[in-house]
C-alpha cells in the first residue's frame, strides 16, 4: 500500500537487524529480564513465556492477514476460519486419527489449504465490500459447524490436545521454553513467507491489482489467479499459526474460528499499520500485551473503587481496545508503522534539505570572497 | 401438512425479523457503499433500552410493548444518526476506513453493553397473547411471528411510501441510482446519508425489541448473530435493493427453518450454501445490478 514497503531493501542492514532480533528473542528464555507493567513475570518463567509465545502467534497471524489487506487490498472477515482449521485440524488429527505430531501438522495444513481454495474461489466472485461479507459468512458457517458438532470438536467446551502423539518436549508448562522456541520458529517461517510474497512477482502483481485491476488485465495478466494464490498462502500461514496456538494452549475453543478473532486480527494490523510487515508484528504484540494487561487492570482494586460511570468502561478491555481502534482509524491513518515511517521520511528529507542549504551557503560564501576586492 | 404450514409461517416470521435488520443495511450500502458492522450494536441498544423502559412500566401489557417499540426505534435512530455524523462523515468516501470504524464501534459497544448489563441473557416478559399460539390448518403458530410479520410489513410499506412520495425519498432513490449526478444537481446528499442511517437505525432498534420478544431474552450478543444473517441476505438479495432484501429475507428464513426441521438442524449451513450458489450463478445477487 505504501512505496516504502514495496521497494526492495538494499544492503545487509535489515538482514543483520533481523538476525540480531531473532537471536535476542531466542535467548530471552535463558535470561532474567523483568519488564514490570508489561510482562507478568521474569522472562525465564512460564507466565512471561506464555504471553510472549501468544504474542508471537498473533503477530504471525497478523502478518498473514497483512498479506491480504496490505499486499492485495482484500478486506476479508473470514481469516479466522483458516486459523481455526489449523488448530482444530491438528487437534482432530491427533485425537481421532492417532497420528504423531508432524503428520498431524501436515493434515491440518492441507485441510486448511483445501478449505481456503474452495471458499476463496467462491468469495472472489465478488470484490470489495461484498467480498468482506461473503468471507464473513463462510467463517460463520465454519464457526457454526465447530459449535454444533460437539462429538468431533467438543462444541462450546473446546477441543483439548491429545498429547499422546506430541513429543514430550512440547507438552506442559514445564516445557514453556521449548514451546516458546517452537512458536518462534513458526513465526520466523511465516515472516519469511510474508517477505517472499511481498517481494516476489506474485506479490507485486497482487499489489498492482489492488491499485488498478483494469490496468493489470489490460497488460494481459491474470489478476484473479494472483489474488487467489495470495489468499491461499495467507490462509496456509494462518493455519500454521493455528497449529502453534493449539500446541501452546493445549486446546482450541470455538472463538478460534469466530468472526471476533478475525476482527481482532484486523484491529492488530490496522493498529500496527496496513502494508508494513513490521507494523503487523508490532500491532500483534502490542494488542496481545495490551489485552492481557488491561484485563489485569480491569480486575484491580483501583478500578473497583471508582464510580460506576468510569468503572464500567475501564473494566472492559475490549471497549478500550475498540475505542483505541476508532481513534487510530480516524486520526492516525497509517497506524504505528505508517506514522513512524512518515516521520523518518520527513526527517531524511529535512536532513537532505539542510545539507543542500549548508552546501549552498558555503558555495555562496566562497564565491563572495572571490568576487570581493 | 401441519408441520409444513408451521415451517412456512415461522420461516416468514423469522424472515420478517431479518428484514428489519437487512433493510437498513441494504439502504445504507446502496446509497453510501458503507458496510455497517455497527448495525448489530444499534439493534442491541434498542433491545436493552426497550427492556429498561418496559421494566419501569407495567410489564407484559400491550401499552408497555408499544412504548418499548417506540423507544427502541428512537434510540436506534439516534445512535445511528450520531454514528453517521461523528464517525462516518469525517471519513467521507474512504470505504475501507468507514467499515473499520463501524467494526471498532461494534467491538466497543458490545463490550460496553456487557459491562453495563452483564454477559448473561436477561429474560423478558411479553404480553400474554404473544406467548400463546394460533391454530392455522392444524399448525400451532406462536403469536410472536404474527407481530414480527406485521412489523416488517409496516416497515416495508412505510419505506416504500417514504422513498416514492417524499422529497428525501426521491433524493435517496436518485442517490442509489447515481450519486454524482445528484450532487452535480446541487443537492446536499450528505443530509440524505444521515437520514438513511437514522432510518436503518430505527428499523434495527425496533428489530431489537422484537428480537428480544422472539427469543425471550436480551443479551449483548443479540445483534451480532442477527447481523451475519442480515449480511448474507443483503448479498443474496442484491446490495442496495430493498425489494431484493425483502425477498431474500423470506427465502433465507424459510429455507433455514426447512433445513432445521427436516435436515436435522443444518439451517445455518444451508444458508451459507445458498449464498455460495447465488454468488456462483449471479454474483450481483437476485435483484442487484451488475457492478
Amino acid at each position: 500500500m505504501t512505496d516504502t514497503a514495496s521497494t526492495p531493501r538494499r544492503g545487509y542492514g535489515p538482514l543483520i537487524l533481523g538476525v540480531v532480533l531473532i537471536t535476542l528473542m531466542a535467548v530471552l528464555p535463558l535470561l532474567n529480564v523483568s519488564i514490570p507493567g508489561i510482562l507478568p513475570s521474569a522472562t525465564y518463567e512460564p507466565g512471561a513465556l506464555a504471553l510472549l509465545s501468544l504474542a508471537m502467534v498473533f503477530a504471525a497471524l497478523a502478518l498473514s492477514y497483512n498479506m491480504l489487506l496490505g499486499t492485495s487490498g482484500m478486506l476479508s472477515f473470514g481469516h479466522a476460519l483458516y486459523f481455526g482449521a489449523g488448530a482444530y485440524g491438528l487437534g482432530i488429527a491427533l485425537k481421532y486419527f492417532g497420528v504423531p505430531l508432524w503428520p498431524g501438522v501436515v493434515i491440518a495444513l492441507v485441510g486448511g489449504l483445501v478449505i481456503a481454495l474452495i471458499t476463496g474461489a467462491v468469495s472472489m466472485r465478488v470484490g470489495g465490500i461484498p467480498f468482506a461479507m461473503v468471507t464473513l459468512a463462510f467463517a460463520e458457517a465454519g464457526s457454526v459447524l465447530v459449535r454444533r458438532n460437539s462429538a468431533v470438536t467438543g462444541g462450546e467446551e473446546g477441543l483439548s490436545l491429545n498429547s499422546a502423539g506430541v513429543p514430550d518436549f512440547l507438552v506442559g508448562v514445564v516445557n514453556s521454553k521449548n514451546l516458546y522456541w517452537f512458536t518462534l520458529a513458526i513465526f520466523v517461517v511465516i515472516y519469511l513467507m510474508s517477505l517472499w510474497v511481498d517481494t516476489s512477482r506474485l506479490g507485486r502483481l497482487a499489489r498492482a491489482v489492488s491499485e488498478n485491476e483494469l490496468r493489470v488485465r489490460v497488460l494481459g495478466l491474470e489478476p484473479a489467479r494472483a489474488k487467489l494464490v495470495v489468499f491461499v498462502i495467507a490462509a496456509g500461514c494462518a493455519g500454521l499459526a493455528g497449529v502453534a496456538y493449539m500446541l501452546l494452549q493445549s486446546g482450541a475453543v470455538p472463538r478460534a474460528v469466530s468472526a471476533d478473532l478475525t476482527i481482532t486480527v484486523l484491529v492488530m494490523v490496522v493498529l500496527g499499520g496496513v502494508g508494513y510487515r513490521w507494523g503487523a508484528i508490532v500491532g500483534g504484540v502490542v494488542y496481545t500485551v495490551l489485552d492481557q494487561r488491561l484485563t489485569v487492570l480491569a480486575g484491580s482494586d483501583a478500578i473497583a473503587s471508582l464510580p460506576s460511570l468510569v468503572r464500567v468502561p475501564l473494566s472492559e478491555p475490549l471497549f478500550l481496545l475498540g475505542s483505541l481502534f476508532i481513534v487510530v482509524v480516524i486520526f492516525v491513518p497509517g497506524g504505528i508503522a505508517g506514522t513512524v515511517d512518515g516521520w523518518w521520511a520527513r526527517r531524511r528529507r529535512q536532513r537532505r534539505r539542510d545539507a543542500i542549504a549548508t552546501l549552498e551557503r558555503a558555495e555562496g560564501a566562497s564565491e563572495s570572497k572571490e568576487v570581493g576586492p | 401438512m401441519s408441520t409444513l404450514v408451521l415451517v412456512l409461517i415461522t420461516g416468514a416470521g423469522l424472515g420478517a425479523l431479518y428484514f428489519l435488520v437487512a433493510s437498513g443495511l441494504s439502504l445504507i450500502y446502496g446509497l453510501m457503499h458503507v458496510l455497517n458492522f455497527a448495525h448489530g450494536a444499534f439493534l442491541t441498544l434498542g433491545a436493552f433500552i426497550g427492556w429498561e423502559v418496559a421494566r419501569r412500566l407495567d410489564t407484559a401489557t400491550w401499552s408497555t410493548f408499544f412504548v418499548s417499540i417506540l423507544v427502541g426505534g428512537a434510540v436506534g435512530a439516534a445512535f445511528a444518526a450520531l454514528t453517521e455524523l461523528a464517525l462516518i462523515r469525517p471519513l467521507y468516501e474512504r470505504h475501507i476506513e468507514q467499515v473499520l470504524v463501524t467494526v471498532g464501534l461494534a467491538f466497543a459497544a458490545v463490550a460496553l453493553y456487557q459491562g453495563i448489563w452483564g454477559s448473561d441473557p436477561i429474560y423478558i416478559d411479553s404480553p400474554p397473547w404473544m406467548l400463546q399460539t394460533t391454530d392455522v390448518l392444524g399448525a400451532l403458530v406462536p403469536n410472536t411471528y404474527w407481530v414480527l410479520m406485521l412489523a416488517a410489513t409496516a416497515l416495508l410499506a412505510s419505506l416504500v411510501i417514504f422513498l416514492r412520495f417524499t422529497r428525501y425519498g426521491t433524493i435517496i432513490r436518485a442517490g442509489v441510482e447515481n450519486r454524482w449526478m445528484v450532487t452535480a444537481l446541487g443537492i446536499d446528499v450528505r443530509r440524505a446519508f444521515t437520514v438513511v442511517f437514522a432510518i436503518g437505525g430505527s428499523a434495527a432498534g425496533v428489530g431489537g425489541v422484537l428480537a428480544g420478544h422472539y427469543t425471550g431474552y436480551v443479551s449483548a450478543y443479540l445483534g451480532s448473530s442477527l447481523l451475519i444473517f442480515a449480511f448474507i441476505i443483503t448479498v443474496i438479495g442484491g446490495l442496495g435493493s430493498l425489494t431484493g432484501a425483502a425477498i431474500a429475507s423470506v427465502l433465507v428464513a424459510v429455507l433455514q427453518q426447512f433445513a432445521n426441521y427436516y435436515l436435522g438442524g443444518t439451517g445455518d449451513i444451508i444458508v451459507v450454501v445458498l449464498l455460495a450458489v447465488v454468488l456462483l450463478a449471479r454474483p450481483a445477487g437476485l435483484l442487484g445490478r451488475a457492478s
